[in-house]
C-alpha cells in the first residue's frame, strides 16, 4: 500500500512520505494546517487511492471517546421490557456498534478519519491512548474484547484549538499542510479545474497571493477559497483583463469567494485605495 | 549518527522523547523510505515533530546535524533563462563591451560556456554556494563584464539547490515569535475556571435521576448553567514608547475581550499613577481613580498590567517623576498597593526578554511586583503567565 497522490488532489513529496510511514507503521497520522488548506480532503483521497473503505468520525464538542467505540442504550431496553418485548432479554440488541468498533472489524483494511479531534474535550485524546496503541477495548456489557482483525489505517485532522496531550502526540506521525507555493497551487488548480486558461490562473494567482499578503487581515483566504473563487470566475466568464490591477477598481470582482470578514473587506478596500493613489497618474 | 541527532534536538528544546526515536529507528528498519536524504528529513520530521511551533527548530538543528552529507545523487539544477541573462545585457552593458561579447563567439558560444562552467562547478563543491561564480577573472559573475556587477542567482536557481531544511519555512511558526488572535485565545484558555452560577435553567439529568428515586415520582432538577468564572482586570500602558507595540496590544484585547465574560479594562501610561481612564480620547476629563478600582474589585480579580516598563527609573520611585502630571505619591506606591490588594496579578512585557537586563526601569518594576511576575508578550510568556494567574 503506497499513497502517491490522486488525480484530484497534489500531495507534495513530505506529505506523501509521512502518509506512507503511517500505513507502514500502523501508527496514526495527525494533520494540521490552515483551515482550508485540504486537510479533509487528505483522508478521503488517501481512502480511494488506497482502495480502503472511509469510516468518518466527526468529532464534536460533545462528542465522547467512548461514543467511538459503543454506546449502550439503556432506556430503550428499559421501554422495551416495560412493553415486553422479547428482545429486551439480549443485551446486545442495545449495544451500538461505534466508528472505532466499525473499523477494526471492517473485512478490508480501512481508512478511519478522526475529523477535527480539537472540537472534543480536552481529555478526548487521552481516553483514546489504550484503543489507539493496541488496537483493541473491552465491552463491558457483551463481557468480551473487541480486536482489529488488521490495524486501520488512522488519519485525524486538528484546527489547533487545543493543546493535543504528549502521551497522544507520541503515538502519531505528524505532519503540518503548510501554504501552497505557487508551483504546487498551480497544480492544485489543475487538477481541480483541467484545462483552465492560463491567463486568467495567472491574474487570479496574483490577486490571491496579494491578497494574503496584505497585513492584518482576519482570515487569510486559503486553498479552498481559491478554488471556489475561480470556479465563480469561471461560471461568470470573467475577462483575465478585469483581474489586472485597474486603478479604478478597488477590489477583485466577486471578492466575497475570497474575504469572509467585512472587516477583512473594509481593510482591503482601504489598501488598495492607498495602493491607487501611490500609482502614477 | 542518529543519537547525536537526538541529544541536539533535545538540546534545542525540541520535545523528542524515546519513543519518538524508537518510532524513527522501526520506520528506516521497515525500510518505509528510499535512501534520499530529502525524504529521511521529512520521515524524521513526521516521526519526531509533534507540533508546528518546532518545525523551525528541528530544521535548523537538522540542517546543522546533517551538514555535509546532503546532496547523495540529487542532481543541482541551474537554470538561468536566456532571456534572463539577454535583458539584463541589454540594459548594462555597453556598446563596446556587446562587441566584446561577440568577439567571444557570440550569445550561443557564450550559453554554452556558461554551462560547461556550470558543470565544472558542481563537481567543485557540491551544492555549496548559491551564487555560481562570484569570482574576478570570469565572464560570468557579478565582477565579470559589467562595471556595476551582474549577479547570477536568485531568480535562476531557486528550488532545488537550497535544501529544503535550510529554507526555514516554519520560521514564523516557532512559539517564541508569533502572536495572532487566535493563538492569544488558545493561551488566554488557560485561564478558564468554569462554575456554575446564575439561575438554575439547565436540566440536571444525573439529579434528576438520583432525586425521582428517592422520592418515588418524576421529579425534575434544574441547574445554573456553566460559565467561565475567571474575572479580569486588564491595564494598559498606551502612548509613547508603546507606540510601537500597539498592534500586539490589539490583538491581545481583542482576543481577551471575547474569551472573559468579567472582564474591566483600563489605561495608564509609562506606570500606575493615582488614576486611570477608560477612553482614551477623554482621558483629561473622565478618569477614574485607582483607590477606587482597588475597593471596586475585589481581590478574586486577576490582575493583568501590559506595557513595555520603559521609562526612566524615576518616574517610579518618586513622587512627581510621572511625565504627564504632578503626581502626589510614587508610582512605586500604587504598583505595591495593587500587588497587596491583588493576589493574583502578572505584568506581559512586549519588549523582547533580551533587552530586559538592559533597562533599569523594568528591574525596578520587576523587584515591586515579584520577579516572576514578569512575562513577555510571547506566546510561551502568555502561557507562563496564565499558568501564574491560575495557581
Amino acid at each position: 500500500m503506497r499513497f502517491e497522490g490522486t488525480e484530484g488532489y497534489v500531495a507534495t513529496e513530505d506529505l506523501k512520505v509521512a502518509v506512507n510511514a503511517a500505513i507502514k507503521l500502523e501508527r496514526p497520522l495527525l494533520v494540521k494546517g490552515e483551515p482550508g488548506t485540504g486537510k479533509t480532503m487528505l483522508a478521503i483521497e488517501a481512502a480511494k487511492a488506497l482502495g480502503a473503505p472511509l469510516i468518518e468520525w466527526h468529532i464534536k464538542s460533545t462528542t465522547k471517546a467512548t461514543q467511538g467505540l459503543y454506546e449502550y442504550d439503556a432506556v430503550m431496553r428499559l421501554r422495551d421490557s416495560q412493553l415486553g418485548d422479547a428482545r429486551a432479554a439480549d443485551i446486545s440488541n442495545y449495544i451500538k456498534r461505534g466508528k472505532l468498533w466499525d473499523a477494526f472489524e471492517s473485512p478490508t483494511r480501512p481508512l478511519l478519519l478522526i475529523d477535527e479531534i480539537d472540537k472534543a474535550d480536552i481529555e478526548f485524546p487521552n481516553d483514546l491512548l489504550q484503543e489507539l496503541d493496541r488496537m483493541e477495548f473491552y465491552v463491558y456489557e457483551l463481557n468480551k474484547t473487541i480486536k482489529a482483525a488488521q490495524r486501520p489505517i488512522i488519519m485525524i485532522t486538528s484546527n489547533n484549538e487545543k493543546e493535543l496531550p504528549d502521551a497522544f502526540l507520541r503515538r502519531c506521525f505528524f505532519h503540518y499542510i503548510s501554504f501552497p507555493e505557487e508551483e504546487t497551487m498551480r497544480a492544485i488548480i489543475e487538477a481541480h479545474f483541467p484545462g483552465v486558461k492560463t491567463r486568467l490562473v495567472n491574474e487570479a494567482l496574483t490577486v490571491f497571493y496579494n491578497i494574503r499578503k496584505a497585513p492584518g487581515l482576519k482570515k487569510k483566504p486559503s486553498t479552498s477559497e481559491l478554488l471556489d473563487w475561480l470556479k465563480l470566475l469561471m461560471t461568470d466568464d470573467i475577462d483575465p483583463e478585469t483581474l489586472r490591477a485597474d486603478p479604478n477598481k478597488l477590489i477583485p470582482p466577486l471578492h466575497g469567494a475570497l474575504l469572509k470578514n467585512e472587516a477583512d473587506v473594509q481593510l482591503f478596500e482601504r489598501l488598495a485605495f492607498l495602493a491607487r493613489r501611490e500609482l502614477p497618474r | 549518527m542518529f543519537q547525536r541527532f537526538f541529544t541536539e534536538l533535545r538540546a534545542a528544546r525540541v520535545p523528542v522523547s524515546l519513543k519518538e526515536y524508537l518510532m524513527l529507528i522501526e520506520a528506516l528498519e521497515k525500510d518505509a523510505i528510499p535512501s534520499n536524504v530529502t525524504d529521511f528529513y521529512y520521515l524524521s520530521r513526521a516521526a519526531l515533530v509533534k507540533d508546528e511551533r518546532h518545525l523551525d527548530k528541528f530544521d535548523r538543528v537538522f540542517g546543522h546535524v546533517f551538514k555535509g552529507i546532503e546532496n547523495t545523487g540529487e542532481a543541482i539544477e541551474a537554470d538561468i533563462p536566456e532571456e534572463w541573462l539577454k535583458a539584463l545585457t541589454e540594459r548594462f552593458l555597453s556598446e563596446e563591451e556587446k562587441a566584446k561579447i561577440e568577439a567571444l563567439g557570440g550569445w550561443e558560444k557564450l550559453m554554452e560556456t556558461l554551462k560547461e562552467r556550470l558543470e565544472e562547478q558542481k563537481a567543485r563543491h557540491e551544492g555549496g554556494n548559491k551564487w555560481i561564480g562570484t569570482g574576478g577573472t570570469s565572464p560570468f559573475g557579478h565582477s565579470g563584464y559589467n562595471p556595476e556587477g551582474i549577479r547570477i542567482g536568485g531568480k535562476g536557481r531557486h528550488g532545488r539547490a537550497v535544501k529544503v531544511w535550510d529554507k526555514r519555512e516554519y520560521k514564523n511558526l516557532d512559539d517564541s515569535v508569533e502572536l495572532g488572535v487566535r493563538n492569544i485565545k488558545v493561551a488566554l484558555r488557560r485561564l478558564r475556571k468554569f462554575a456554575r452560577a446564575g439561575a438554575p435553567d439547565e436540566l440536571d439529568l444525573d439529579g434528576t435521576i438520583a432525586k425521582s428515586a428517592r422520592e418515588g415520582y418524576l421529579d425534575i432538577v434544574l441547574r445554573p448553567e456553566r460559565r467561565n468564572a475567571v474575572k479580569v482586570l486588564l491595564l494598559l500602558d498606551v502612548g509613547g514608547s508603546m507606540d510601537s507595540h500597539i498592534e500586539l496590544c490589539q490583538e491581545l484585547f481583542s482576543a481577551a475581550r471575547t474569551e472573559f465574560k468579567h472582564l474591566e479594562f483600563f489605561y495608564f501610561h509609562n506606570c500606575l499613577y493615582e488614576s486611570v481612564w477608560k477612553d482614551n480620547r477623554r482621558r483629561s476629563n473622565e478618569r477614574t481613580m485607582t483607590w477606587d478600582i482597588m475597593h471596586k474589585y475585589p481581590g478574586d480579580y486577576r490582575v493583568v498590567f501590559v506595557g513595555d516598563a520603559t521609562m526612566s527609573p524615576y518616574e517610579i520611585t518618586h513622587a512627581g517623576g510621572s511625565v504627564d502630571h504632578w503626581n502626589e505619591e510614587a508610582g512605586a506606591l500604587w504598583l505595591q498597593r495593587m500587588t497587596h490588594v491583588y493576589e493574583r496579578m502578572v505584568w506581559l512585557n512586549p519588549t523582547s526578554e533580551a533587552h530586559w537586563e538592559g533597562t533599569p526601569s523594568i528591574g525596578v518594576i520587576q523587584k515591586i511586583i515579584g520577579p516572576q511576575r514578569m512575562f513577555p508578550l510571547t506566546i510561551a510568556g502568555l502561557d507562563g503567565a496564565m499558568r501564574e494567574l491560575s495557581r
